[in-house]
């Protein structure tokens, strides 16, 4: 499928002017910054304090990629375990459920009494990733092809080269999946743990910016910072979805261009 | 010819409590073209698991006279891994074994070249069609020299054409490797024309109520269907294949 000019055009001009009607609404009523900024005070902002708002930038997509990582080691490990013993998956599986269930947002008070702020907010963006990518590995290592899980015992391979050879590269659409969902909420999982954080007067992420210039009724630079989180959730999501195509595209319809 | 393997009373009941196999005697005769032929759901399929060793029976012996023999098999899909191109599909087998992609190179491409997929190595079994999936799939089972080959109904998803083509290459290639075939199929036609031997099978519980020798040299070709003798053993497989299912 061939995407043309205006698939990309239209929605482009759309949110443009969406921008524009933004920018105009608040020129025409005369509405103060301190209630709604306009679209280019917002840019403005963005550029006079990119010497603050980098710096919290970079503290929050420091600590959703180590929490990701650390969801993905531990899903992934974890995943395996439970494709190993379904004795251990029954054992265990209710406490990833309870955690997941259970509002980050209650349990981050918890956690920043037990732990310093920094290591409180890791593990809140942690446990909310965790989840997707402990759930869809144990999908996609549960739903290799039987008759190939048959071909490997008529062969006598061994569990290992199975893991290896069969059961990994069966999950690893379901894997990406639950990286794509992953990755967000370990943003937003560091987000609402700094928000917990910092208004206990710790921390320096994003969400910190936002509370501090909320204090001060800064209300552009609490714009600024937001825009920042959505960027940073969208990047994350586009960097995903390139590297699901990158691996899948030889072989996965998920990853196929449907020919009309 | 001698048998190979024989089963005698051999029951299998799943944990379901469903019964697929009860009281089956079988044997298969070293170098024949075996079909078991039954209507679906007769156990034709678990049978032919249990020799490939992937289930055990419940109740009755299964005897290897020469010990298990090197097994290849192929199921009614050709069941590839879909991230691996056609080459790494077909080194699968080797490489279970602990063989290297260099060492197995010239066996690769010569098991290719059996089935007539040379050239497509470096395809993506998405890419290919049904009959050509089918033909990787049979590559991969012979590329360890079985001298057995199981096959369970592997033509059935395919087209009249691509599987008329492919029943005329698998009696080629099971002369050229030598192999002892056992056929699964629910097709009168298709057992009667690779056969030395078709075994009826009745349901509930499964069993073998008939065994019918084609009496014609192997390989055949399609001036084989024009025979009275193939007429003759149709009908004969036809009747007791009705009679299995208790319609006579």
């Amino acid at each position: 499928m061939r995407r043309s000019f205006a698939d990309y055009a239209l929605p482009l001009l759309v949110f443009l002017a969406m921008i524009g009607l933004w920018e105009a609404l608040v020129r025409i009523n005369d509405i103060p910054p301190y209630v709604l900024p306009s679209p280019s005070l917002i840019g403005v902002t963005l550029v006079k304090d990119w010497g603050t708002l980098s710096g919290s930038l970079l503290v929050t997509l420091q600590i959703t990629f180590q929490a990701l990582l650390a969801a993905t080691v531990g899903g992934v490990a974890l995943a395996i375990l439970f494709a190993r013993s379904r004795w251990i998956e029954r054992s265990f599986f209710p406490f990833a459920v309870v955690l997941q269930v259970t509002p980050i947002v209650a349990i981050a008070p918890l956690l920043l009494v037990y732990l310093d702020a920094n290591t409180a907010v890791l593990v809140c963006a942690f446990l909310v990733a965790f989840f997707p990518i402990l759930s869809n590995m144990a999908l996609g290592l549960a739903s290799a092809d039987h008759n190939l899980i048959d071909l490997f015992e008529l062969y006598k391979a061994s569990r290992w080269k199975q893991l290896i050879l069969l059961r990994l590269p069966a999950a690893l659409p379901y894997f990406l999946g639950g990286l794509r969902i992953a990755g967000g909420l370990a943003l937003i999982g560091a987000i609402v743990a700094e928000i917990a954080a910092g208004s206990a007067g710790q921390g320096a992420g994003l969400a910190y910016r936002i509370v501090e210039a909320g204090y001060r009724l800064n209300i552009p630079r609490m714009f600024a910072a937001l825009v920042l989180i959505s960027a940073s959730g969208i990047l994350i999501y586009l960097v995903f979805t390139l590297l699901s195509y990158v691996l899948l595209s030889r072989w996965h319809d998920s990853a196929r261009e449907r020919g009309l | 010819m001698a048998d190979m393997l024989s089963l005698r009373g051999v029951d299998k009941v799943f944990a379901t409590g469903a019964q697929a196999l009860g009281g089956l005697d079988l044997d298969v005769r070293e170098g024949e073209f075996l079909s078991l032929l039954g209507p679906s759901g007769c156990g034709k399929s678990t049978a032919l698991r249990m020799i490939a060793g992937l289930s055990q029976p419940t109740r009755g012996s299964m005897e290897w006279r020469a010990g298990r023999p090197e097994i290849g098999f192929v199921f009614q899909d050709a069941v590839l891994m879909p991230w691996a191109n056609v080459f790494d599909n077909v080194w699968l087998p080797l490489r279970l074994t602990g063989q290297s992609r260099a060492q197995s190179a010239v066996r690769i491409e010569a098991a290719l070249e059996l089935v007539g997929l040379d050239g497509f190595a470096k395809a993506y079994p998405r890419e290919l069609s049904g009959g050509m999936k089918m033909r990787v799939s049979i590559a991969r089972a012979m590329v360890l020299r079985p001298a057995l080959l199981l096959m369970d109904e592997p033509f059935a998803a395919l087209d009249e054409i691509t599987r008329l083509k492919l029943n005329n290459d698998l009696l080629r290639l099971k002369q050229e490797l030598g192999a002892t075939v056992v056929f699964v199929t629910h097709s009168v036609f298709e057992s009667v024309y690779l056969s030395s031997r078709i075994a009826v099978f009745s349901a509930r519980p499964g069993r073998v109520v008939a065994e019918i020798e084609v009496d014609a040299p192997l390989p055949r070709d399609d001036d084989f269907r024009l025979t009275p003798l193939y007429g003759h053993a149709c009908k004969e497989a036809s009747d007791a294949l009705h009679k299995a299912m208790g319609e006579a």
